[in-house]
């Protein structure tokens, strides 16, 4: 049980630089980006396949992000510059890597048993920290990827809170502002999509080295694992400021984790449930804080934008004169 | 300062819908003037400003600010030159962003971000003067997200981030259309004080047509597209709301559909 728990802790926090991708896209970008389940998979192909060619498993951690950068790169420009719908763009996207994985890999499956990977770069330390504690083995593993989620999360801050990272958070938040203080949306949303994959893609490199494969289906409902793990955060820990919310969707990733391996144990469901599980507490989360009359799961929209349809961009020809709310 | 020549734009050309919005539009505005622009609805007005922000590209025509011609320039180039403030008070400002952040995104409007930290505690000194202005304690509350402001203090707050870098040229759509009289003709007077401040050049849109004969340096009032009738010197001066009604008849040959058009 404690062993499952703390494996459950280190898919966890794995898990949880691919939310924090996922957050970036969802409710910073307030974009649904589908891209997810390809590039999860294009990070961990990648990371495979330079590692079983004898590339130094950090470099090949690096390679995967930049590849994941690029296809978010890929999704935003449809968007932004094709006009193509934002759910399509991430559809298509993903059904693209789905190819080009497949052409990374070579074959469907790439076992990563006998190859050197962080973890074995890792095991001289382990072993020697083994003889002062023992059992350290599990623990060096949740200690350094503690610190590279910890990293990645102080990485995301300190970018939402540069000048650039600002106008990506204020194009998903009122976009006709940013064009009236000079910011070419589309850019913004290219860079918030590359940054958001490569968080996805970072993650799946990780996977692949600790679950020791990559499988060219291994991506298949990633997006939903994220959309649970921002969701399991953001409704358990009710944070507001930036820095908190980020740290609630990592915690939001290793519950979602423990929540899924408590439920496995339970005699009658199979490994094989695991994603019917995921879609039952992404659908609960959404549905049982309407049913309280809570806080709505999707993005909080002010009240203007409800209660009054916005004039069309084209000006004056539709709006309603019946339309106008005295002080919103 | 701005210059509109023969700016056209036709709404959904070749349909039996079709619309034209402007009809060849010619208008002067001068270096530090306050045009104010009335009319009632589907007049133009809002599709006028829209054109020379940039969120519209006219089917024909030239837009010449400052000397440039600025039609091709899309609506983020445009607002280095050009400071908008909407109709709609979550348009002009970040709802999930706090006050600070919001006026720091103002800041850049030369167009040059980088990867430096958007609000520091210099900069964050500097807006904390400049909120003081507004003398409504949002100085004490920087930290605080603009989606908890009332409608007024965001429509207020919009303005000074407007504002924050001179623009050339201020653009209001109504912006004070969706508050209380009460807050209204406070933002009102507190764009009146900021554009005396700066010396600016700005174009206003308004329902209001007390407000439009009272502020201002120009008035002119759109009708289907079209600029029917121009005040300004003496003759805004002593232009009153009956006589722009008047006028309105004499020109048009028909009474002026009031319902949206306040009057009071």
């Amino acid at each position: 049980m404690a062993a499952a728990l703390i494996g459950a802790v280190e898919a966890g926090l794995i898990f949880g630089v691919m939310a924090l991708g996922v957050y970036l896209s969802f409710r910073v970008l307030n974009f649904p980006d589908l891209t997810v389940d390809g590039s999860f998979v294009t990070g961990a192909a990648l990371a495979s396949i330079l590692v079983v060619y004898g590339v130094s498993p950090w470099t090949a951690n690096l390679a995967a992000f930049v590849a994941g950068a690029t296809a978010g790169l890929i999704t935003g420009v449809l968007h932004a510059w094709g006009k193509i719908n934002p759910l399509l763009s991430g559809i298509l996207m993903m059904i693209a890597l789905y190819s080009i994985n497949l052409r990374i890999m070579g074959r469907p499956n790439i076992p990563l048993l006998h190859q050197r990977t962080m973890w074995t770069d890792l095991a001289p330390w382990t072993e020697r920290l083994q003889t002062v504690v023992p059992g350290a083995d599990h623990l060096i593993v949740l200690f350094v990827l503690g610190l590279m989620v910890l990293a990645m999360k102080l990485i995301l801050d300190w970018f939402l809170k540069t000048e650039i990272g600002l106008a990506v958070r204020a194009t998903g938040d009122s976009p006709r502002m940013v064009r009236s203080f000079s910011g070419d949306t589309r850019r913004f949303i290219v860079l918030g999509l590359a940054v958001s994959n490569a968080y996805v893609a970072f993650a799946g490199a990780l996977m692949a080295q600790y679950g020791g494969f990559a499988d060219i289906g291994m991506g298949i409902g990633m997006i939903v694992v994220g959309l649970a793990s921002v969701i399991i955060g953001e409704t358990l820990f009710r944070q507001t400021s930036l820095h908190r919310l980020t740290a609630a969707v990592i915690a939001g990733a290793v519950l979602y984790r423990i929540i899924i391996a408590l439920a496995l144990r339970a005699r009658f469901l199979e490994t094989g449930d695991v994603k019917l599980i995921t879609a039952l507490i992404v659908i609960l989360a959404l549905v049982l804080p309407e049913w309280r009359g809570g806080r709505k799961m999707t993005k909080a929209k002010p009240a203007s934008r409800i209660l009054r349809p916005l004039p069309s961009e084209g000006g004056e020809v539709g709006a309603s004169p019946g339309g106008r709310l005295q002080d919103l | 300062m701005l210059r509109l020549v023969g700016v056209s734009k036709i709404y959904n050309a070749g349909t039996s819908d079709e619309k034209a919005a402007l009809k060849g539009i010619d208008l002067d505005v001068r270096e530090g003037e306050l045009v104010t622009i009335i009319g009632s609805n589907g007049a133009g007005k809002s599709t006028l400003l829209n054109v020379i922000a940039g969120t519209i590209t006219p089917d024909e025509g030239h837009i010449v600010l400052d000397g440039t011609d600025i039609t091709d320039w899309p609506e983020h180039r445009r607002s280095r030159w050009i400071a908008r403030v909407f109709q709609d008070p979550a348009a002009g400002t970040a709802p999930n962003m706090t006050i600070e952040e919001n006026l720091a995104l103002a800041l850049a409007r030369d167009g040059r971000r980088t990867f430096r930290r958007g609000v520091t505690d210099e900069r964050r000194q500097a807006f904390r003067e400049r909120v003081r202005q507004l003398g409504i304690g949002l100085e004490n509350r920087l930290g605080v997200k603009v989606g908890a402001l009332s409608g007024g203090e965001r429509q207020a707050l919009a303005l000074l981030m407007a504002t924050l870098c001179r623009p050339k040229l201020l653009l209001l759509d109504e912006h004070t259309a969706a508050l209380d009289p009460k807050r209204a003709a406070w933002v009102s007077e507190l764009t009146v004080g900021l554009i005396r401040e700066l010396k600016l050049t700005a174009l206003m849109v308004t329902h209001n047509m007390k407000q439009a004969i009272e502020m201002g340096d120009r008035l002119i009032m759109m009708d289907e597209g079209e600029v029917i009738l121009t005040y300004e010197g003496e003759a805004k001066r002593s232009l009153t709301v009956e006589r722009l009604l008047q006028s309105f008849e004499r020109v048009r040959g028909s009474m002026l559909d009031t319902d949206r058009a306040v009057l009071a």
